[in-house]
């Protein structure tokens, strides 16, 4: 489909940056190393090869053909042998690579960044839309009311306000100053030993700052869109007639005015599925928070490729699979919009 | 031409007629918080043109005696004597037993607060030579008193590690983060109108090419393609030289979304009648595009513009926070908070926080701009004449 060649397209994209950038995953400037380790290092992570053969490498595409990566080796016995590595690579046969910097296979080294970011994504969005939407429903009712001047205010604010920034004010006044918030991090460092609801709690409460800035962020913004499409609601006619025919208000508001102002926000809720499973890198550095966001930045520093296609990957991916969400709930709600 | 003799005002009166510029820009000077919004970016551009005057010491005057001083206390009478001048006594600053470093005044002598304040000569803006400074305090020469050096130094917000004082080199990164706003909003306007007058209105091959590259884009993310592509250019690089990769870096990652919505009005303008009797007299396509067409999506161009330049702000604090924007010496609000990345420098001398109060400050006031500028230019909006 469509969204699969843009998704193929980014990742060559991503993959012609990386390569481009100056650096390598090989120390390759330490003066200490000698070059045979050095190229044998290349070898190992199959960076002597040249760059279009790296970038079908990690497709996997040799591997759809049965062509293997040949090594030439030596036995303990001095021998020459030849040592062909049959073993499952690339994308299209599911393996993500190894990570160079950390040793590990991308898989493991991703899940568990993953699952950080995901719990902290979830939750941010949960709060966010329980009370982004109300926020903007009752602004828009109370139009130039008091109520509605003090809500755009937060949400002016909250949007104006750098979202690193923000956490440095919460660390510096509740972290350091309160003592109530753990400066950072997911976990403490006697977790594990904690019993369950002891880990739940102990993972809310490093919980608390980042969703607290994530929120803040988002709410904002979501918050005036629902207000600004209430508001157009509000101005038509069905609901003066609505109103004419002695509906109560608040069935006024929320079985007639609601449903049509929510077509908006069904595509805002696809696009917030598609940055799931992406996070702040700024954010993540700042309060030292495991998440993908950091991932991306160490290993874009470290140049480490397999990781970096990784992450690339899933977030196209997520953001293709987002808009097709999109598309299809605007296409549930609304009854004019078909899907061709 | 016969001239038409004005009838009595009681059966008409001809009124002029008010363009639709001057309507848009009535409307926004009504809206309070707009020009609120407008006179904080007017200071704040003046304080980035005039640091070298406003600022009270240049960006790289260290005094590494004083380092993390705490901002100077401002105070208006002591033990000899009240008044209503203010006036700081000399500190000088000391390790005690807990190994924290505190400062110590010498109250024995005033330094009294002035404006335009005599100075050994610096250049401004690199050019012309001056003496004055807009404000500051008495120099006074540096008090020995029993082996203790005191210095004649004010900080208004406090100093940083080397002794640098925090209100001057925030003076001085405004410079960075304003005219990288503007700088990269610029470029950003005139690659998204072409490229959105052109894909929408010759359609066909071209169009599907550039929205194609459009979307691939707009498909990775932002913030992490910024990254990406500031680790095309070596980390090492001179600070003028980062900051010309930073801009050109917002200016590529930022000109797709414009030029998809231009595309958007551009192909409902082209139905219109007079494109296609401009077309008729002969007019080029390109006189079409640029005298016809684009002019019609200023509107929206304008707001969507200025609504982008806070994006561009905060990307490149976020790369200067992250070590990979602007480069030490030179001082932008971005690197200035990196050390209250680090929670213990946070915690001893949490003065290093106001820098980021500058970037709220700097936001918000081109969100107010743009909010302005969007409900100036709204038909929906318009009061009624």
């Amino acid at each position: 489909m469509y969204g699969a060649v843009l998704i193929f397209l980014s990742t060559i994209l991503s993959f012609a940056i990386l390569k481009a950038s100056p650096g390598s995953s090989v120390a390759i400037d330490n003066p200490r190393l000698s070059r045979e380790y050095i190229e044998s290092q290349k070898r190992l992570y199959g960076l002597d090869q040249p760059v279009w053969r790296q970038y079908l490498d990690w497709l996997g595409v040799p591997r759809l053909f049965g062509v293997g990566i040949t090594r030439q080796a030596k036995t303990p016995d001095g021998k020459t042998v030849s040592i062909t590595d049959e073993s499952p690579r690339g994308i299209l046969q599911g393996s993500f690579g190894k990570s160079i910097k950390y040793q590990q296979d991308v898989s493991t080294v991703i899940k568990s960044r993953l699952t950080a970011t995901l719990q902290l994504n979830l939750l941010t969005l949960f709060i966010t839309w329980a009370v982004a939407i109300p926020l903007g429903i009752y602004a828009a009712v109370h139009y130039q009311k008091i109520g509605d001047r003090i809500v755009s205010l937060i949400s002016f604010v909250g949007m104006s306000l750098p979202g690193f920034f923000l956490a440095l004010l919460l660390l510096w006044i509740f972290a350091l100053n309160l003592q109530w918030l753990p400066p950072g991090n997911l976990k403490s460092l006697d977790h594990d030993k904690l019993p369950f609801w002891g880990r739940m709690l102990d993972l809310a409460h490093h919980l608390i700052l980042p969703v607290t800035v994530l929120t803040m962020m988002s709410l904002a913004s979501l918050q005036r869109v629902c207000r600004g499409n209430m508001l157009e609601v509000l101005r038509q006619q069905y609901v003066t007639t609505a109103r004419a025919k002695g509906l109560p208000e608040n069935k006024v508001v929320y079985r007639h005015a609601l449903r049509n102002a929510v077509n908006p926000l069904v595509t805002i809720l696809g696009f917030e599925f598609a940055a799931l499973f992406g996070g702040a890198a700024l954010l993540e550095n700042v309060i030292n928070f495991p998440g993908m966001g950091q991932l991306l930045l160490e290993s874009l520093r470290a140049k480490d490729q397999a990781v970096v296609m990784a992450v690339f990957l899933i977030g196209s991916v997520m953001l293709v699979l987002g808009n097709l969400l999109a598309e299809l709930l605007l296409a549930w709600i609304d009854p004019r919009v078909t899907l061709d | 031409m016969a001239q038409v003799a004005p009838t009595t005002s009681a059966e008409y009166s001809i009124e002029k007629g008010r363009s639709p510029l001057r309507v848009s820009l009535s409307n926004f000077l009504s809206h309070r918080p707009a020009v609120f919004g407008l006179f904080v970016l007017f200071i704040l551009y003046v304080v980035a043109l005039g640091a070298d005057f406003i600022a009270p010491y240049h960006f790289d005057n260290e005094e590494r005696s004083l380092q993390w001083s705490p901002p100077s206390n401002l105070h208006f009478s002591d033990e000899n004597a009240s008044g209503w001048r203010p006036f700081v006594y000399p500190i000088r600053s000391y390790i005690d037993d807990d190994f924290t470093i505190k400062t110590e005044p010498d109250k024995n002598v005033r330094l009294y607060f002035r404006f335009f304040i005599t100075v050994p000569e610096y250049y401004f803006l690199g050019t012309v030579p001056l003496k004055t400074k807009l404000f500051g305090f008495d120099p006074a020469p540096a008090v020995v008193d029993g082996g203790e050096q005191y210095f004649s130094r004010y900080y208004m917000l406090g100093a940083d590690m080397k002794g640098r004082c925090i209100f001057s080199r925030i003076c001085y990164g405004s410079r960075v983060s304003m005219s990288i706003g503007i700088l990269g909003a610029a470029i950003v306007f005139v690659i998204g109108m072409f490229v959105g007058g052109v894909s929408g209105y010759f359609g066909g091959a071209i169009d599907n090419v550039l929205q194609r590259l459009c979307e691939l884009i707009m498909l990775l993310p932002g913030f992490y393609l910024l990254l990406m592509l500031r680790f095309l250019f070596p980390p090492d690089m001179s600070s003028v030289t980062v900051y010309f990769a930073v801009v050109l870096i917002l200016a590529l990652v930022g000109w797709a979304p414009l030029a998809r919505v231009i595309r958007g009005m551009v192909l409902s303008i082209r139905s219109n009648d007079y494109i296609q009797s401009a077309r008729a007299i002969g007019q080029t396509d390109l006189a079409i595009i640029v005298k016809h067409v684009l002019p019609n999506t200023l509107s929206y161009a304008i707001v969507a513009v200025t609504l982008a330049i806070p994006g561009y702000i905060i990307g490149e604090s976020a790369l200067s926070v992250l070590g990979l924007g602007i480069m030490e010496p030179i001082p932008s609000w971005g690197n200035m908070l990196q050390k209250a990345t680090e929670i213990n420098e946070l915690q001893q001398h949490p003065w290093v926080l106001w820098p980021g109060f500058f970037i709220f400050v700097a936001i918000m006031a081109f969100n107010l701009v743009g909010d302005g500028l969007r409900d100036a230019f709204d038909p929906k909006l318009r009061k009624r004449d």
